[in-house]
């Protein structure tokens, strides 16, 4: 059987991590893969931790990305980048980090406990991490809610989808007003890992 | 990671990438649907939502509950339309009471219901598995195994309706409604509308439903039949000395786990065709059976006197399944990886109200009278967890006035009961009228947000606004409590929080029942997104860091490392609970904050 991939998008509800899931999967339905996405719906809106998966490939049947078998885990924010990371695959996948960081509001004193720490530890479990700036980029871009946008440009460096199947994503799926923005911010986070200013 | 695998080519043509839900109100709109109706409920909502926004000749529409809903579906149905009825799990058993009765008389029209099961209770009260209902009522159940056939099944399901003259359940779980898949689509059929032919023995007279009382036997024996050899259930042999029975998402569970086994696909799980389960379980050594939720498969399959299959007790009968769970219960491949917990402080992150959220004045008022809240279904049971600790029972739509009722015949002297404006609708109204009826002193709470919330903000009776977003009759909610004998009823704007206060402290020493009316629309609804919000912030040289505005709890507010609030102005909507609490007025709109 064919290769299937296996992404997990995470973020905190309000980010964006399921638009560009929806995004990836549009991009993937594009090229001519079977693809398959679900996300978990609810309460989980309300701030709380938001999980996305995706699978594109030939044939895929389970929606669900099993924990160890991710090829990349997209993190929007660095507490999400480890409650996930044991999805990841950990000898051949890659979990790109947006180094921002949300500190829970219902939690008390999280912000004592949060942990900052995140990026060195998962490196220090052997996981290959890359981080990059996808909120200072985007809001230097203008709207530091393209985040999610720069984190999928990143991607797109990793994943055999071709460019011109994610334009046709961000086309298809976000307003026209939004178009031009997030079109910037897709080029910048792909050439953030093409101009290695990406932290390995 | 493998970066230089070759992209496939462009020209093969996109299918519809849809969620299984609007897949499944796209095959009711192929199929010709002329009337749909449902109240919502996770895992199920967007079925009416996409039939609203895409499908409007549907003729859509949220009922007051799903009895309701289904009541007006088999009005629909016997009238000779073609009618979706949808609702989550425990929507069924508010519906139950008609759900009963249905197929006694059997329907017209083509009449398909979706019952939308949450295992693993991501947005439920409850694990419920609504098979067991099928198998009550006698009528056919489909489980659809991805988004393309809940969009097939729907369509096959109005034909199965009309031929056998039955209601069908359509049963999804959460994994199934909540996931996306390319979905092949058609036209839409023009089906015409059934001649409704009056019949008092069929739809009416009680002592003539005996007559029809051995008809949904016969019915039930001629589905089985059918069973045997519908396209719904699919065989997929193999060599394997291992076949697996399974169903709904499940099979794509299987198929990742057991890509080598014998496969019996059941999309029709009630009834069930028992010469096909002893003919493939003939050919293999094991069979598992794989079905999320209880052993209803296994079960039948036991009672026909089939041994050599495992099951539950492999499985289990708790929360979702997944292929990860799946293989570890078969012992395949190596431990499927735990967070990472050792040496770091994993933070759980658990929903909040949302930033504005009208809810929290109330909260913080119930706390500090101490009085024991019944609460109910919606954003608000988070009144139950800290920082507020608020709410003290929850159990199911509208429940919060009859627990309350009870509570205080057993000796709380005054408690609270809270509610949403639509669970008020939903289920809160007979209730209401008994604790009146009945002589408690209770005090609801309404908390009144122009929404149904938590299911993404769809519109209710009060809103003034149906489905498909026209203007119709606005229900008057003060006049609604007051019609119930309720005499003192206080209406307040929810982010007034001393008024708030106030109201609630009067109302609960009132000796009588009394209502209170806490309104704010919530801060999802597009109106409130779109309005102008000027954010406010901190003006940090009149600060005392006395931290009475981090006791909002408002996630706007952050903590500079100088330890002062600091409100962020992408965040924040303007609620000004926070300016409220400010002792030294150092909270202000950010437009009118000159730095001196």
């Amino acid at each position: 059987m064919s290769k299937v991939y296996n992404l997990m998008f995470a973020g905190v509800g309000g980010q964006g991590s399921l638009l560009i899931a929806e995004l990836t999967s549009i991009a993937a339905a594009h090229a001519g893969y079977d693809v398959k996405q679900t996300e978990v719906h609810g309460v989980s809106q309300r701030g709380g931790s938001v999980e996305t998966h995706v699978r594109f490939g030939d044939k895929v049947y389970s929606p669900i990305v099993t924990p160890g078998e991710a090829d990349a885990v997209i993190a929007l924010e660095k507490l999400e980048a480890l409650r996930f990371a044991h999805y990841l695959n950990p000898t051949a996948g890659v979990i790109l980090v947006n180094t921002y960081e949300i500190v829970p509001g219902s939690v008390v004193n999280a912000d004592k406990m949060y942990p900052y720490e995140t990026i060195e530890y998962l490196r220090g479990k052997g996981l290959h991490v890359l981080t990059l700036p996808a909120s200072q980029i985007a809001r230097d871009l203008g709207d530091g809610r393209m985040a999610n946008v720069v984190m999928i440009g990143a991607l797109s460096t990793r994943i055999p989808i071709p460019d011109s199947s994610w334009q046709k994503a961000l086309h298809l799926r976000l307003p026209a007003r939004y178009l031009e923005g997030n079109l910037k911010a897709f080029a910048a986070g792909k050439q953030a890992v093409e101009a290695e200013i990406v932290s390995n | 990671m493998e970066t230089n695998a070759k992209p496939k080519t462009e020209t093969q043509p996109v299918r519809e990438l849809l969620l299984a839900n609007q897949a499944i109100a796209r095959g009711a709109w192929e199929a010709g649907v002329t009337f749909a109706a449902g109240y919502p409920g996770t895992p199920s909502t967007e079925i009416i939502e996409t039939l609203a926004k895409r499908y409007p000749e549907t003729n859509p529409r949220w009922s007051t509950n799903e009895k309701v809903a289904f009541e007006e579906g088999m009005g629909a149905a016997i009238g000779g339309l073609r009618v979706l009825v949808t609702m989550k799990h425990v929507g069924l058993n508010v519906a139950a009471d008609a759900f009963m009765v249905f197929p006694y008389s059997g329907t017209n029209g083509g009449f398909v219901f979706i019952s939308a099961d949450d295992p693993g209770m991501h947005s439920s009260q409850n694990e419920q598995d609504n098979r067991y209902y099928g198998r009550m009522g006698k009528v056919p159940i489909l489980e659809p195994s991805d988004a393309q056939e809940c969009r097939d099944f729907v369509i096959a399901a109005f034909d199965l309706s009309e031929q056998f003259s039955t209601p069908v359940m359509l049963r999804t779980t959460t994994r199934l409604a909540h996931h996306k898949g390319l979905v092949d689509v058609g036209p839409r059929r023009e089906v015409s509308q059934r001649e409704f032919v009056a019949d008092a023995k069929r739809f009416s007279v009680p002592i003539y439903r005996k007559l029809h009382r051995p008809k949904v036997e016969e019915r039930l024996e001629a589905l089985r039949a059918y069973a045997e050899t519908c396209s719904f259930n699919r065989v997929e042999h193999s060599d394997n000395a291992v076949g697996v029975i399974t169903s709904g998402i499940s099979y794509q569970y299987v198929k990742e786990v057991l890509p080598d086994a014998g496969v019996l696909r059941l999309g029709m799980t009630y009834p069930l065709p028992p010469e096909m389960l002893r003919d493939f379980c003939g050919r293999y050594q094991t069979v598992y059976v794989v079905e999320e939720g209880e052993s209803f498969i296994e079960e039948y399959m036991l009672s026909l006197g089939i041994n050599n299959i495992q099951g539950k007790a492999l499985f289990g009968v708790i929360g979702e399944y997944s292929p990860g769970r799946l293989r570890q219960a078969l012992n395949l491949g190596a431990a499927v990886p735990q967070p990472f917990t050792e040496d770091i402080m994993l933070l759980p992150r658990p929903p909040m109200f949302c930033v504005g959220c009208g809810h929290r004045t109330v909260f913080s008022a119930l706390r500090q009278l101490k009085v024991t809240v019944a609460g109910d279904i919606g954003c608000y049971t988070m009144g139950a967890l800290p920082p507020f600790e608020a709410e003290h029972t929850t159990f199911c739509m509208g429940a919060s006035i009859g627990t309350a009722v009870g509570l205080e015949r057993a000796g709380h002297d005054k408690v609270v009961a809270i509610i949403g404006d639509s669970t008020f609708i939903h289920a809160g109204i007979p209730p209401l009228i008994d604790a009146v009826y009945n002589g408690s002193k209770l005090t609801l709470v309404i908390l009144d947000n122009s929404t149904t919330g938590m299911t993404g903000d769809q519109p209710h009776a009060a809103t003034g606004y149906n489905a498909l977003g026209q203007e119709t009759h606005k229900l008057n909610l003060v006049a609604m409590c007051k019609a119930t004998g309720v005499e003192n009823i206080t209406v307040v704007d929810t982010w007034q929080r001393k008024e708030v206060a106030r109201a609630l402290r009067k109302a609960v020493k009132y000796n009588g029942p009394s209502v209170v009316i806490a309104q704010g629309p919530c801060m999802q609804l597009p109106e409130m997104k779109r309005r102008g919000i000027p954010p406010y912030t901190v003006i940090e040289e009149l600060c005392t860091q006395c931290d009475a505005c981090f006791k909002v709890w408002c996630p706007a507010i952050k903590r500079t490392a100088a330890n002062f609030p600091l409100i962020a102005g992408d965040e924040c909507t303007s609620c000004t609970v926070c300016a409220q609490v400010c002792p030294t007025e150092a909270i202000v709109l950010a437009e009118t904050a000159v730095v001196a």
